[in-house]
Parts: structure tokens; sequence; C-alpha cells
């Protein structure tokens, strides 16, 4: 058997987490946890040079690539955010030893089947993936034990169980199209050959089909009314967690819905999905951006947020085409990297706040000014204004809308202009006026918040046409 | 062809969803827990008649699965924690027998009208089969929205899963079913092991889920 670099990024966080699950002491599993991330990054990275040939199982293009480094590089941050975070949730007793182990090989769980789901070519592999992916979550978000965190890890199971289910159906229904054309047995459910085939494929069982993946990996996605689960799990896990929830999990199950698009695509005869989920992107947008006014709570706020830019990318995908999709893809990116910055940055908050209420935070860039302005750039970033890389996203969103559906467009700008009113109302009071609640020294790592910024600010003011083109290749495969 | 193959085939699906329509009313959780059970084991004949017909002898690990797992040791363990909890002479209601049997009517009515209009091409059995396991599917989610109690819950979203995997062992030839039902075991017993370890109980002081609204707002 050849390790090729496919195989690798796969069996890395895997070994990791099978040493990080009897390794003992906090100091030493904090740093292979970081090395294991910054591994499978570099393993990633080779992707764009060298890719295996699509096997039955595995298979990389354009498209799974951008993910899998997204993926991987947030992921490696992560690591290291969480290093500085954890050692403060052992300090004051909120974790136990026993349990930091747990969560260290949890964390590698987690990326492997994010990993393995990015470059699954098996529509059944990747669903294993997603489950495996949720069950890990699910384990994370109830870590604390507290009432509301079992509160909220109840809740994710049992929604994401009915939405992994939900999409299990969908994918025996692709199966039962595809068999006619492809023949019994696992090609029928290897993706590249689905795709080559979709023209044979039953129009009405597909229809049928995607209505239940829609519905199923929507959920994961957090879309608008299924997102219910999103803001509790956010809220109640450790702040690591909730980065790489809202940063790559979400994207995971977008990517999940997209591959199943681009084979709706391919058949002539099958509805449009864009349509669909034009619609679930737009009442996302517009349910999230209203719901931002009544947050109380900081990482339930950026939930919210959260759900509000899957709308805009479900949105944009929906949409099609190639500006509507290159947008979408950078606006994912974007948000992915604001998104878990500003997670890290809310964490350290509350680690000094000693609390999540933000009726108790004030004046963050007097008394703790490295993070406050952190945060202050963070939320400038996620609210669009240029010259930040969100800007450049939401403004092709809008204007590639306002050339083929101005009454949608319309919707689009009111839906982003009344989520970032609110969120501004919000980083007032937390960021500027009067300092308020505990005054502590923060002993964060800034190093991933600012490369995340960083990233994102260069993304605004200039794109590396390497990263262009590559954009565009995957818009035009995306249809 | 209508052979004797299919008219058991037949039975059997039927019978599946005709078991979820008495989970669906109920109202004790001792009765509940034993009607499971027998759902459970409808569903393993089901799947072994699948791996006879189709002559795949690895249906047969799904069926033994259904059979040891969900029909034998799930209900159990169920058993036990209903004991321990002391829920077991729990009455629970939240929709009247009438209406939820209404609902259910109507949605084997849609799944019906659904499935069988879009697989006009497919053959009969898997037809047929796809037409109750979406059934079996809706009934479960309709009995997760009923409930309240967290133990009912589990026990819906189990014969959910058991109508997935009708559909997966009636789709012929499909790769990765034992697999798949294999994650989903995994899936159902860390369900149960959370309701029991992480004592829910304990902490909501109830299992009833109706407990959990605090979270639907927010803590002040």
């Amino acid at each position: 058997m050849t390790f090729d670099a496919a195989t690798v990024v796969l069996i890395v966080p895997a070994l990791a987490a099978a040493l990080l699950a009897v390794l003992p002491g906090y100091r030493v599993s904090a740093r292979l946890n970081m090395i294991a991330a910054f591994l499978t990054f570099v393993v990633a990275l080779t992707l764009f040079v060298r890719r295996p040939p699509p096997g039955p199982y595995l298979h990389v293009d354009d498209l799974n690539n951008v993910f899998i480094v997204l993926t991987t590089f947030v992921g490696f941050t992560t690591s290291v955010f969480s290093a500085s975070y954890i050692g403060h949730e052992l300090e004051i007793g909120r974790l136990t030893p026993r349990f930091l182990r747990f969560y260290h090989a949890m964390y590698q769980v987690l990326m492997f089947a994010m990993n393995l789901a990015l470059i699954a070519n098996n529509i059944g592999v990747m669903w294993v993936a997603i489950e495996i992916a949720t069950l890990t979550t699910v384990l994370m978000v109830g870590i604390y034990r507290t009432h509301e965190a079992l509160e909220a890890a109840w809740k994710y199971f049992i929604l994401g169980s009915v939405g992994i289910a939900l999409a299990l159906f969908g994918t025996i229904l692709v199966y039962m199209a595809a068999r006619p054309a492809v023949g019994e047995g696992l090609d029928a459910m290897v993706w590249t050959t689905l795709v080559e085939r979709a023209k044979e494929f039953d129009p009405a069982l597909l229809n049928v089909a995607f209505v239940f993946l829609l519905l199923g990996y929507g959920t994961k996605v957090g879309l608008a009314p299924l997102h219910a689960w999103l803001p509790d799990a956010h809220a109640e896990g450790p702040t690591p967690i909730s980065a790489v929830l809202s940063g790559l999990l979400l994207n995971v199950a977008l990517y999940a819905l997209l591959r199943f698009k681009i084979l709706l695509a391919a058949n002539p005869h099958a509805v449009a999905p864009g349509p669909l989920m034009v619609t679930l992107g737009l009442i996302s947008l517009v349910f999230a951006a209203f719901m931002l006014y009544r947050r109380r709570d900081i990482k339930r706020m950026f939930a919210y947020s959260s759900i509000e830019h899957m709308g805009i990318i479900a949105f944009a995908f929906g949409m099609g085409g190639p500006l509507a999709n290159f947008a979408g893809l950078l606006h994912m990116t974007m948000h992915s990297l604001t998104k878990s910055a500003i997670f890290f940055a809310v964490g350290h908050i509350a680690q000094v706040k000693g609390t999540q209420q933000i009726a108790q935070m004030g004046g963050l860039t007097e008394t703790n000014p490295v993070l406050g302005w952190g945060l202050v750039l963070g939320v400038v970033a996620i609210a669009g204004l240029p010259p930040l890389g969100i800007f450049m996203s939401e403004f092709l969103v809008v204007t590639s809308t306002f050339a083929r559906a101005p009454w949608l467009a319309l919707v689009l700008v009111a839906g982003i202009l009344t989520g970032v009113a609110a969120l501004f109302l919000r980083l007032n009071s937390i960021a500027f006026g009067e300092p308020r609640g505990a005054v502590a020294k923060a002993k964060a790592s800034y190093v991933p918040m600012f490369t995340h910024l960083g990233l994102v600010l260069m993304a605004g003011i200039y794109m590396p046409p390497v990263v262009v083109t590559w954009f565009q290749n995957v818009a035009k495969l995306l249809g | 062809m209508r052979g004797l193959n299919f008219d058991v085939a037949h039975l059997l699906a039927g019978s599946l969803v005709l078991v979820s329509f008495l989970q669906l009313y109920q109202d004790r959780l001792y009765a509940l827990i034993n009607v499971f059970a027998v759902h459970a084991l409808v569903l393993a004949l089901s799947v072994a008649w699948q791996a006879y017909v189709q002559d795949a002898p690895h249906l047969y690990v799904t069926a033994a699965i259904a059979l040891g797992f969900k029909a034998i040791v799930i209900p159990i363990a169920l058993h036990r924690i209903i004991v321990r909890l002391g829920i077991h002479r729990e009455i629970e209601k939240v929709v009247g027998v009438g209406t939820a049997m209404l609902l259910g009517m109507g949605l084997v009515a849609l799944s019906m009208v659904v499935m069988l209009r879009v697989t006009v091409e497919a053959d009969p059995l898997a037809r047929e089969d796809l037409a109750f396991a979406l059934s079996v599917v809706l009934l479960g989610l309709l009995m997760m929205v009923t409930r309240r109690n967290a133990v009912s819950q589990v026990v819906g979203f189990m014969s959910l899963e058991n109508g997935l995997v009708l559909a997966a062992t009636g789709a012929k030839g499909m790769p990765l079913v034992v697999e798949i039902s294999v994650a989903f075991s995994i899936l159902i017993a860390f369900i149960v092991i959370g309701i029991f370890l992480f004592r829910i109980r304990e902490r909501f002081d109830t299992v009833d889920v109706g407990a959990l609204d605090s979270r639907r707002g927010e803590r002040q």
C-alpha cells in the first residue's frame, strides 16, 4: 500500500488521536496537538503540487483541495490558541487533567473526521465521516458538564442525529437513482462516477433525494429554520470548539451540500437546486440578523452571526454562475478566518471577565488594549467594512445579485445591514466606554488571532493572482 | 414478478409501519420500550429476508445487529435505566391518541404519494420497501416531536433509524450497509450511555425535555 498525501492527511490525526488518548500531562499533549495539526496542514499544502489519482474511496480535486487546506490551517491555528486557552481553564479548575486528555484526543478525531468528509470520493464514507464529526463535537460541547453544557449537547445531539438520519435517506435515494445506470455495488456510490453518469439518472428520484440531503446536511450547516442547535452548542462548549464549529464544521456540511448540488446540476431534467438554497440562505440571513439584537451572551451573539454568514454563503452558491460562486467561495474562506479569529479573542475576553455576559464587559480597549482592539478589528472585518476581505466577497455577492435578481438583492442588503448595525451596537458597549466587570491581565497568545486577521486584511487589499485563478476554476466547477 | 419473495418482504415491511403506529400511542415508557423491541425484531426479520432474497450474506450481519443489539441489549438497558431513574410508571402525553394517529396516517399517505410516484422505474420490491421505509422514518420523527421525555425521544430516534436500515437493505446491492448500521449502533449506544452516564435526570432533575426550555430564551 502506498502512502500518498491524501492518506497521510487522514493518518496523522488518527495516530495523534490514539497517542493523545494515552498521553498524560497537558503541556505535552497540547504541544503534540499543535505539532500534529501543523503536520497535517503541511501535508495538505503538498496536495496543491501533487495530487493522487482518484480511488473508489478518496479523491482530491480543485474544489475539496481549497476546503482541506483551509480546514487544516484553521485546525492548526486553533490548536495554538487552544493550548493557551486550556491552560487557563485548568488553572481555574473548569477542566480536570483527565478531561483534558479526552479533549485533545477528540480534537484530533474531529480533524480526522472533517478531512475524511472532505476527501471522500464515496457518498457513504462522506456520510459516516460527518456523523463521526457530529458525535465528537457533541462530546466536546458537553465537556464542562454544567447544566447548560449538557442541555446544549443534548439538543445538538438530537437535532444533529435527525439531520444526519435525513441525509442518509437522501444518500440511499441517490444510490437508488444511480443503480439502474451505473450498476449495483460500490460504483454507484463513488462520486466521480456519479457525476459522469448523472445525465442518465432518474430525475424524479434525484429531486426527492436532494430535498432530504438539503434538510439533513442543512441542519448541520445551521440554516434557519434548522439552526436551533447552533447557538447553544457554540455558547456552552470550550471556545476553541466554537471556533472550529463555526470556522470549519459548518463549511464541511456545506461542502457536502455543494457536492450534491453539482450532481443535480449535471442532470438536465432534475429540479434546479439553486432556488432552494437561495430561499434557505435568505431566511437564515434575515432571521439571524434580527436575532442579533437581543443577545446578551457574547458567544451566542457570534453564533448567530455565523448563521447569518452561512446564509449569505448558501445564497451565493444557490445563485450560481462563475461570479456568485467565486464570491461564495471567497466569503466562506474569509468567514472561516475571521470568525475563528473573533472566537479566539472572545475566548480570552470571557476568561479575563470570568463571564460571557455582554452586560458585564466594557471598555476593553482600555483595560486590555491588544485583546480589545483585536476584537474591534475582527468585528469590523465580519461586518464587511472595507478594506477587509469580507467587504470584497459581500460586495461581489451583492453586485452579482443586483445584475440578475434586483429584488433578492434588496432583501440581501437589508439583511446584511441589519446584522451590521446590531454587531456595532454591541461592540460599542464591549470595547469602548467605562471599563466594566473584572479586570485582569490576559495570558493569551495573540499570534493565531492576528495571523487570521492579517490574512483577511491582505485578501481585501491584494489577492495573489494564483489564488484568484484557483478560485475561478473552482467556481466554474460548481456550475 | 410478484412471487412469494415479494409478498413476504411486503408483509414484513408493512408490519414495521404497523408497529410504528403501535409506538405512537403507548403512554407508558415500559410498554413503549417493549413495542420498540418488537419493532427491532420485525426489522431483523425483514433484513434477513432481504439477505435471503438478494443472496447477499453480508446483510445477515445487519440483521444480527438489529436482533442482538436493538431488540435485546438496548431494550434491556433502557428498562434498567428507567427503573433506576424511577420513571417507569410515568405517563406522558403531549398530543392525544386520536390526533397522533391522524397525523401518522397523513404522513404515511404522504410518503406513499411521494415515493410511489417518483420510483415508477424502479423494481417493485425496492419501490414498496422505500415507501414503507419513508413512512417509518416520518413516524419516528413524529414521535420525537410529540414526546417530551428524553427516553421516548430516543426510542423515536431508534425507530426512525430502523426505517433507514430498511431503506438501505431494500436498495439492492448497496455497499456499506453493514458499516452504516454499525455506525448507527455506535451512535445509539452513545445516546443511551449519554442518558445514563451524564445522568440527565440528575443534572436536569427530570428526564422531561420540557425542562430544557430554559435554553430557549437566554439566561438572564
